[in-house]
């Protein structure tokens, strides 16, 4: 099924937690709304859910409106953070109780409930524990319950809060890589919070990021993250270096120092702000500071060389003077370059991107260099 | 036992227990068997006759049946007040919590007066339900009263704690899964609070059987009709009948002690059927 949201608007008081929200899920997918606390997403979630009521806009399940629909009978199967698994019921129970709470008319019998919840819980992997209580259970089994449970009434949406947020890293990552198995034996409309990009990036068919309120982007996890279309998006899904700069001609002057830039899209004058991943900085030694040099000066603050590649903390140093800017970046760069350039901590260099994302300050046009 | 010991934070469990009987003897046993003694010099007729006579059988009735009624009223309405106190935001909230309390401090003498004073034949409230039909003061119905107000307290402060720590989750997963608002509260909510709900029924139903100073006066000890045991007691004890008083409390002691076992193993299945059990069959 699918779920559209149009034009939602939700402020806890002064405080806009959703503002004009417009939204489309299609049939089938899995789709992640991304975003730092605060942006709106699970309000989003739960205004789908019908947990929580838009103060403005509609919420359109298979195209017809839903905004007056009650939580139970929206068919919507939702999977809470913290699980909320009935503790004083049985694991059996918990997944048969949207089976036992329907009209007696509807309701199916003991036997047919008994062979649902059997099936679903070999579907979540856990059909022995049936007889056991929540409290007996692990962090990431009391998800997968409850997973059971949310299916058990057949939802038409599947929505999830920040499920794997409560758990460690470990179990995180294994849950993750089933929630995605699960989706594509079951392709049922599913969308899911989560504050961490990997688990969004990793896991769905569609991002959509959220910050303060708004929707920043929506796309495939490769889209969003090749093309950010924003800064904030830019920097929400992954490690970032920036540097604020000017346009001049085909160079970007940052300070006293000019790195390269070829695209034309921006006035000569332009305030802009230049973002590059840390594996798209590269290192050359500088001892003198030499100015006019093509790259942005830095000293090496820390190598951290375990791993398949070096990770370099480096402190912004001010053009000609050398002095600390209080800027800091990071650089990846692989063991071999490290060794070859023989880099030592407390050393000058230049910081030379090979590729730069260049976004207008206080705008979202964005171009790459 | 191995040599290896487990690290416990107070100190040793002989000394403990050892503690809590020497307490319980001389703070609770001692006293209650006393009682009993007093009692023994009775032969098992003189003490039939005593405890069995009509007057006093009638006490008894009033006694464990309003204190059953006051506690089951509380059990209710205790549970909708700690509802409202736990879920909403409302002005004055604080003053109500603190006003419900105030039983536990009062004088019972002085609830018992300003009942009386209320719910008389001439009385703020009396003199429009008396024509009506309704008499309350110097009837059952007063003594119930009475023993509500005393009880209220109990059921809101041992359900309060467990409400506050219920999360509004569950009832969100109730409602998502299709459950309608009652069968929420049955089948998600009641049985998460009834071990507490259990146990303030049982603190109100014990305090309200040996409740005195708030009764009386509103009971107006009319015999056959509004005399409750804890009176009669003390009409034995001014005629200086000390055996006959000491019978009646004896049998008061075991048939509160019954219920209160009873209620309180109830409360222990209901807490531990939730966590230990097995389950209801496949």
């Amino acid at each position: 099924m699918s779920i559209q949201v149009r034009n939602i608007r939700k402020a806890f008081g002064d405080f806009v937690a959703l503002d004009d929200v417009s939204l489309d899920f299609p049939t089938g997918e899995l789709v992640a709304l991304l975003g730092p606390s605060g942006c709106g997403k699970t309000t989003l979630l739960r205004i789908i859910a019908g947990l929580e009521q838009a103060d403005a806009g509609q919420v359109l399940l298979d195209g017809e409106d839903a905004s007056g629909t009650h939580v139970r009978e929206r068919q919507v199967g939702f999977v809470f953070q913290h699980y909320a698994l009935f503790r004083h019921m049985s694991v059996f129970d918990n997944v048969a109780f949207g089976m036992r709470m329907k009209p007696r008319g509807e309701r199916p019998s003991e036997r047919q409930i008994r062979d649902k919840v059997h099936e679903l819980l070999a579907l979540v992997q856990l059909d022995w524990l049936a007889d056991r209580f929540p409290t007996q259970l692990s962090g990431g089994q009391r998800q997968r319950i409850a997973l059971a449970r949310a299916l058990a009434v057949e939802p038409r949406v599947l929505l999830l809060d920040e499920p794997f947020g409560a758990l460690d890293a470990k179990v995180r990552k294994e849950l993750r890589r089933w929630l995605r198995k699960l989706h594509d034996e079951l392709h049922i409309t599913s969308i899911f919070v989560t504050h961490d990009q990997e688990e969004a990036l990793e896991v769905a068919d569609r991002v959509v990021l959220m910050d303060h309120g708004h929707v920043e982007q929506t796309g495939t996890p490769e889209e969003v993250y090749r093309h950010p279309a924003t800064p904030f998006v830019y920097g929400f899904l992954g490690a970032v270096n920036f540097f604020h700069g000017r346009v001049d001609g085909s160079a970007l002057r940052v300070g006293d120092d000019v790195l390269p830039h070829a695209s034309q899209e921006f006035d000569a004058g332009a305030e802009v702000i230049a973002f590059a991943r840390p594996h798209e900085l590269d290192l050359v030694p500088d001892e003198q500071g030499d100015a006019g040099e093509i790259g942005v000066g830095a000293r090496i603050a820390r190598i951290l060389a375990f791993g398949v590649t070096a990770r370099i903390e480096l402190d912004g140093l001010n053009g000609l003077g050398g002095k600390s800017s209080g800027q800091h970046f990071e650089v990846e760069l692989t063991q071999q370059r490290v060794a070859e350039l023989n880099l030592a901590e407390g050393q000058r260099v230049r910081l030379l991107p090979s590729r730069l994302k260049v976004f207008e300050r206080n705008g979202t046009t964005g171009a790459s260099a | 036992m191995s040599a290896s010991r487990t690290f416990r934070v107070l100190p040793g469990f002989r000394l403990t227990l050892g503690y809590t009987l020497a307490y319980l003897s001389l703070i609770v046993l001692l006293p209650l068997g006393a009682v009993f003694l007093k009692t023994a010099t009775l032969s098992l007729a003189e003490f039939w006759t005593v405890v069995s006579a009509p007057r006093v059988v009638a006490t008894y009735k009033l006694s464990f049946g309003m204190s059953l009624a006051a506690a089951a009223i509380n059990a209710v309405f205790g549970l909708m007040l700690a509802w409202a106190l736990v879920r909403y935001a409302f002005p004055g909230k604080h003053l109500i919590d603190a006003l419900i309390d105030l039983p536990f401090a009062l004088p019972t003498a002085v609830a018992g007066i300003a009942l009386t004073a209320l719910y008389a034949k001439n009385g703020w409230l009396g003199q429009y339900l008396e024509p009506q039909g309704i008499q309350v003061a110097f009837r059952p119905l007063g003594v119930l009263i009475a023993l509500v107000f005393i009880g209220l307290p109990f059921v809101v402060r041992t359900v309060q704690p467990i409400l506050e720590d219920l999360d509004t989750e569950l009832e969100e997963a109730a409602a998502s899964l299709g459950a309608h608002r009652w069968q929420t509260f049955r089948h998600v909510i009641l049985p998460v609070l009834l071990p507490a709900l259990l146990t303030g029924f049982a603190l109100a139903f014990a305090r309200a059987v040996g409740e005195y100073g708030s009764v009386i006066f509103i009971a107006g000890n009319i015999p056959m009709v509004s005399e409750i045991t804890p009176l009669m007691i003390i009409t034995k004890l001014e005629q200086y009948d000390y055996t006959g008083a000491t019978a009646i409390a004896v049998v008061m002691l075991v048939v509160s002690f019954a219920l209160l076992l009873l209620i309180n193993s109830l409360q222990a299945w209901t807490a531990s059927s939730g966590k230990t059990g097995t389950g209801r069959d496949r």
